[in-house]
């Protein structure tokens, strides 16, 4: 049941929507319920093949041999596909937005860093008699020690488990082997808070588990293109990731997809489009690859674990005054989407609450578990757990109300967030109202009278003196753009296909600009500790206050390539 | 090797197709031998099948039933003679599994599969194999070395009728909601005699690779009244010589946690 | 590789195809009969995805040796409209906006209608424990629960039978 609580905010908008708030019937409503919507899997062709692959049983070993002649004599068996068949085999899926390196193969030859992961793939007449075929290849394998935490993963001497990155970290802006927010300075805060208060959160991966599994059929097509059926939710990406391992130009390629049976982030990887069109290329035949329900669970990206290290400065009167954050993202064993969920996770931290010092060092690290990727708020879900745990926490041992400590704390219209924007068409203070309301839970009337729209901006707009830091500094990628790694002649690596250089200048780092206010790390004039009821009202529409001309060329993060010019 | 399907019109030419061939597996119902043919399992290249209509018939003869192996956990949940084991039946599956999954197949299930043989070793069954004559084993006997037995097939469940319905009980543990796949099952029988416990069988599913008895908490409850002290010292022995396996579903260590905790619902009567 | 024939009703017609030893009905539906209605969930029995009607009792076309279904009526989601008119099942899930991505809808849509055949007046508890097979991975239990209650009430189910 949805509610709506115009009461709220009423004076911003015009209350003349048409269509929101009314129920409106999906457009494929009828397709699903008469089981005629078109999946991926939903066209039939005549002699498709199948494609199944052979997958490492170890997290990590040394491919030493791949043996597939006794696999080839097997009934029904068109083609054996391995790494060096794929024309460009080494692949990173941002590529296309020129961030990080190439680090994943579609075929892997010389090693496997995680379970799963496939070394040989086989094109047959039927999926059984594929699956028989692949019981037969014979691989050498060579294992290597594994490891499977990421704190474990970052310390001297632990097993390399990708190449490319040989810290086991992604490295950002070509510079730190991690991601930085700086804002104040957190150590001076802690000096001066009355407790410091710490903790450690970790959520595991999560499967998407869609009811439809991963995959994609590719077909000739006239005019010399391939069409694909696929159940991406990406398809461009799709196409474009196609194009580049294949080194197919994409007007070659023609995808179709859009009927989706659950995805929630778990079909972006762009795994099955590649795989089906190169099968159709080397066999002259409609071809397909899905996963199971077994690959689905253990081969299939899932949402990544991700372990939170934080502390807080805090005073006896609820206020936060410092919020350090120490955050491990586990990428698994390639980067996948892994590197911008945690641009995307620093951009909202240190969550919906004005706190004057924030420091962030959040790493993207690769084990050897299965590679991670999106699913549903990525890079948001994990760490806004920890930090409303860590909340609760604070709350429970300073005696206050959870709620109350929460609208203390909640920014407000005009405030400045930690990544040097300003605060608006925030409610976190309406949301606490309103849930608490629904729950019963009895607020004070100063908790009660606070509002999102009274008591930012001000001095909380500014953005305080920042000590910044190299720590982390990495050496051998080119500073300017994203962790390219520097090349003889500083040539782009081979078959790249992002933007070139122009806008790569601009994108150094989160450089933090003192601004032009006096520095101080002292916590700006906050709210009481229960917001003061006397305060007047401000006017609904905040108005931005005047920000310092050197700060409008900061570069700020958007929510797709990372950064942007403001 | 592509799997070939041979069926018969009995279980005795299905049981002698089955003893020739090297690897073939009997199907059942399909849940258990149709699932590792679509993994494409190497193990086995033939299914051997009967159309046996004697293999499908519930036979109520004094103190027991006997169930054809053949029965589904619909027709158990179904049979009026059978209400003793309805409530077992009815958690196994939703109802296209239970219109599937029969009696015989459940004895061959491994975990996290297998709760309707808990509650049949807890009762005591007996079990007919096609081509030993009408002998029978202990279901004891029979999951003790259960292996053994992949190439045979089961022809009837015999199984005794508690006097008291009462006297059994059955718990399926799940984490998910209204059901789904055991993390642990309990099935016990406690037939009493003036008051007190004689001859409780108590037995687990998922609590190791097959199904198997608590012989420590028995003998914590036998010659006992079932009463706040005995259920107490039945739960401290709940793990007693039991060694839980870690899977997907939990751990070693959160199955030995909390056996005892259901174990003590399930003694108390406690619903949860 | 054996061929096997095979005849059974789908939805009321009569099909006769050659079956592959081991193949499964779930297969047969969609690539031998190209009855595209039955998806493919997990070939484990455990999503409900591929559930169809034979002779009325829901069953996992995946796990079901096709051979298995010889002369026995076989109902699916394509035989559940008559012509233009939804069967009111499908009418209820419409309305009630019991499906997002709509994979797991046929399998639910069956399930359902086995258990308003055999119960024309469930409760909420039945019509739980009857799609307890069945999962849907975008949460819409609870408007698949109402759909399915509000198809039992509606006057058109029993025509429809």
């Amino acid at each position: 049941m949805i509610e709506f609580r115009k009461d709220y905010f009423a004076d911003e908008r015009d209350d003349d929507l048409n269509e929101i708030g009314k129920p409106t019937q999906r457009q494929d409503a009828l397709g699903h319920v008469t089981g005629r919507s078109p999946y991926f899997d939903d066209h039939l062709f005549d002699g498709l093949l199948h494609i199944r692959c052979v997958r490492s049983p170890h997290h990590h070993a040394r491919v030493r041999r791949v043996d597939i002649s006794e696999a080839e004599r097997m009934p029904g068996v068109v083609r054996i596909v391995l790494g060096k068949d794929v024309p460009h085999n080494l692949n990173t899926l941002l590529s296309l937005l020129d961030f990080g390196l190439d680090d994943e193969p579609l075929i892997s030859d010389k090693k496997v860093s995680y379970k799963g992961e496939p070394v040989a793939a086989v094109i047959a007449e039927s999926e059984r008699q594929a699956r028989d075929a692949v019981a037969k290849v014979r691989v050498d394998w060579e294992e290597l020690p594994a490891v499977l935490d990421v704190e474990d993963a970052i310390k001297p001497g632990a097993p390399v488990v990708n190449e490319v990155y040989p810290g086991n970290r992604f490295v950002y802006h070509g510079k730190y082997d991690h991601q930085k927010l700086r804002f104040g300075d957190v150590e001076a805060a802690f000096a001066k808070a009355d407790r410091v208060i710490e903790g450690r959160y970790q959520m595991s991966p999560i499967e998407q588990a869609p009811t439809e599994t991963c995959g994609a059929i590719a077909a000739p097509e006239t005019n010399d293109r391939y069409v694909v059926y696929t159940s991406t939710q990406a398809l461009f990406f799709s196409l474009d990731t196609t194009s580049k391992l294949l080194k197919v130009p994409s007007n070659r390629l023609h995808f179709i997809g859009g009927t989706v049976g659950g995805g929630f982030g778990g079909k972006v990887d762009s795994l099955h489009e590649p795989m089906a069109v190169l099968g159709t290329m080397l066999t002259g035949r409609p071809c397909k690859y899905t996963f199971d329900r077994a690959e689905e669970m253990q081969v299939g990206a899932p949402r990544g674990a991700e372990r939170w290290y934080l502390k807080d400065g805090v005073m006896n009167d609820g206020r936060i005054v410092a919020r350090k954050f120490i955050g491990y993202f586990d990428s698994g064993a390639y980067t996948r989407l892994s590197s911008y969920a945690i641009i995307k996770g620093v951009g909202h931290l240190p969550g919906p609450y004005t706190i004057p010092n924030v420091y962030a060092d959040v790493y993207c690290v690769f084990t050897n578990r299965t590679p991670a990727t999106a699913m549903r708020g990525f890079g948001i879900t994990g760490v806004d757990f920890a930090i409303e745990s860590h909340m609760d926490k604070i709350a429970h041992e300073l005696g206050i109300d959870p709620i109350e400590f929460r609208i203390i704390n909640a920014y407000r219209d005009g405030d400045m967030k930690a990544h040097r924007r300003l605060a608006k068409n925030t409610a976190l203070i309406e949301c606490c109202h309103v849930a608490a309301e629904k729950a019963g839970w009895s607020l004070s009337p100063a908790a009660r009278q606070a509002s999102s729209l009274r008591d930012g901006g001000g001095a909380r707009a500014e953005i305080p003196h920042t000590v910044t830091d190299e720590h982390g500094r990495v050496e051998g990628y080119t500073a300017g753009s994203y962790a390219q790694k520097k090349r003889p002649g500083g040539s782009r690596p081979q078959g790249t296909s992002g933007p070139a250089g122009p806008v790569a200048a601009q994108r150094d780092s989160i450089a933090v600009t003192p601004s032009a206010s006096s520095p101080s790390f002292d916590a700006p004039p906050r709210p009481a500790p229960q917001p003061a009821a006397s305060s007047p009202p401000r006017p609904a529409a905040v108005s931005q206050p005047e920000r310092p001309a050197e700060q409008r060329r900061v570069t700020r993060f958007s929510s797709i390539s990372g950064l942007r010019r403001r | 090797m592509p799997v070939k399907v041979e069926s018969f019109d009995s279980l005795d030419g299905a049981a002698r197709a089955l003893s020739a061939a090297r690897s073939a597996r009997f199907l059942g119902g399909g849940t258990l031998l149709m699932r590792a043919v679509n993994d494409g399992d190497q193990s086995f290249d033939t299914l051997v099948r009967a159309v046996d209509p004697a293999s499908r018939q519930v036979r109520s003869e004094g103190d027991g039933v006997t169930i054809g192996a053949g029965v589904t956990m619909a027709e158990v949940v179904a049979h009026r003679d059978l209400s003793f084991l309805a409530p077992v039946a009815r958690v196994v599956g939703g109802p296209a599994v239970r219109n599937m999954a029969t009696v015989g197949g459940n004895l061959f299930a491994s975990s996290p599969y297998g709760d309707f043989t808990a509650a049949l070793l807890a009762l005591g069954a007996r079990l007919e194999l096609v081509g030993q004559g009408g002998r029978g084993i202990e279901i004891d006997e029979f999951l003790r070395d259960r292996e053994r037995y992949v190439g045979s097939i089961v022809r009837t469940i015999s199984v005794p009728r508690p006097r008291d319905p009462g006297a059994f009980r059955f718990a399926k543990v799940s984490r998910i909601k209204p059901k789904g796949i055991a993390l642990l099952t309990i099935a016990a029988y406690l037939p009493q005699s003036a008051g007190r416990i004689r001859g409780a069988r108590v037995a687990y599913s998922s609590m190791g690779p097959r199904p198997l008895r608590a012989t420590a908490v028995e003998r914590a409850l036998d010659g006992q009244y079932l009463d706040a002290a005995t259920i107490e010292q039945a739960a401290a022995v709940a793990c007693d010589g039991i060694e839980p396996h870690t899977d997907g579903l939990a751990s070693a260590w959160y199955r030995r946690e909390v056996a005892a905790v259901h174990l003590k619902r399930l003694l108390t009567g406690e619903r949860r | 590789m054996a061929r096997k024939p095979l005849q059974f009703h789908l939805n009321g017609s009569e099909k006769a195809v050659f079956v592959e030893d081991g193949q499964n009905l779930l297969d047969v539906l969609r690539r031998g009969v190209g009855d595209l209605t039955p998806k493919y969930g997990c070939g484990q029995g455990a999503c409900g995805t591929c559930t169809v009607l034979i002779d009325g009792e829901p069953h996992l076309s995946c796990l079901t040796l096709a051979e298995t279904v010889e002369g026995r009526q076989i109902t699916t989601t394509a035989g559940l409209a008559q012509g233009a008119d939804l069967h009111p099942l499908q009418k209820a899930f419409m309305d009630n906006f019991a499906a997002q991505c709509g994979y797991c809808t046929p399998g639910m849509l069956l399930a359902a209608k086995a258990l308003l055949d055999r119960n024309p007046n469930p409760s909420r508890e039945d019509v739980v424990e009857a799609i307890s097979g069945n999962i849907c991975r975008c949460t819409g239990y609870e408007p698949i629960i109402d759909a399915i209650l509000e198809a039992a009430k509606s006057r058109g189910f029993r025509q429809f039978g």
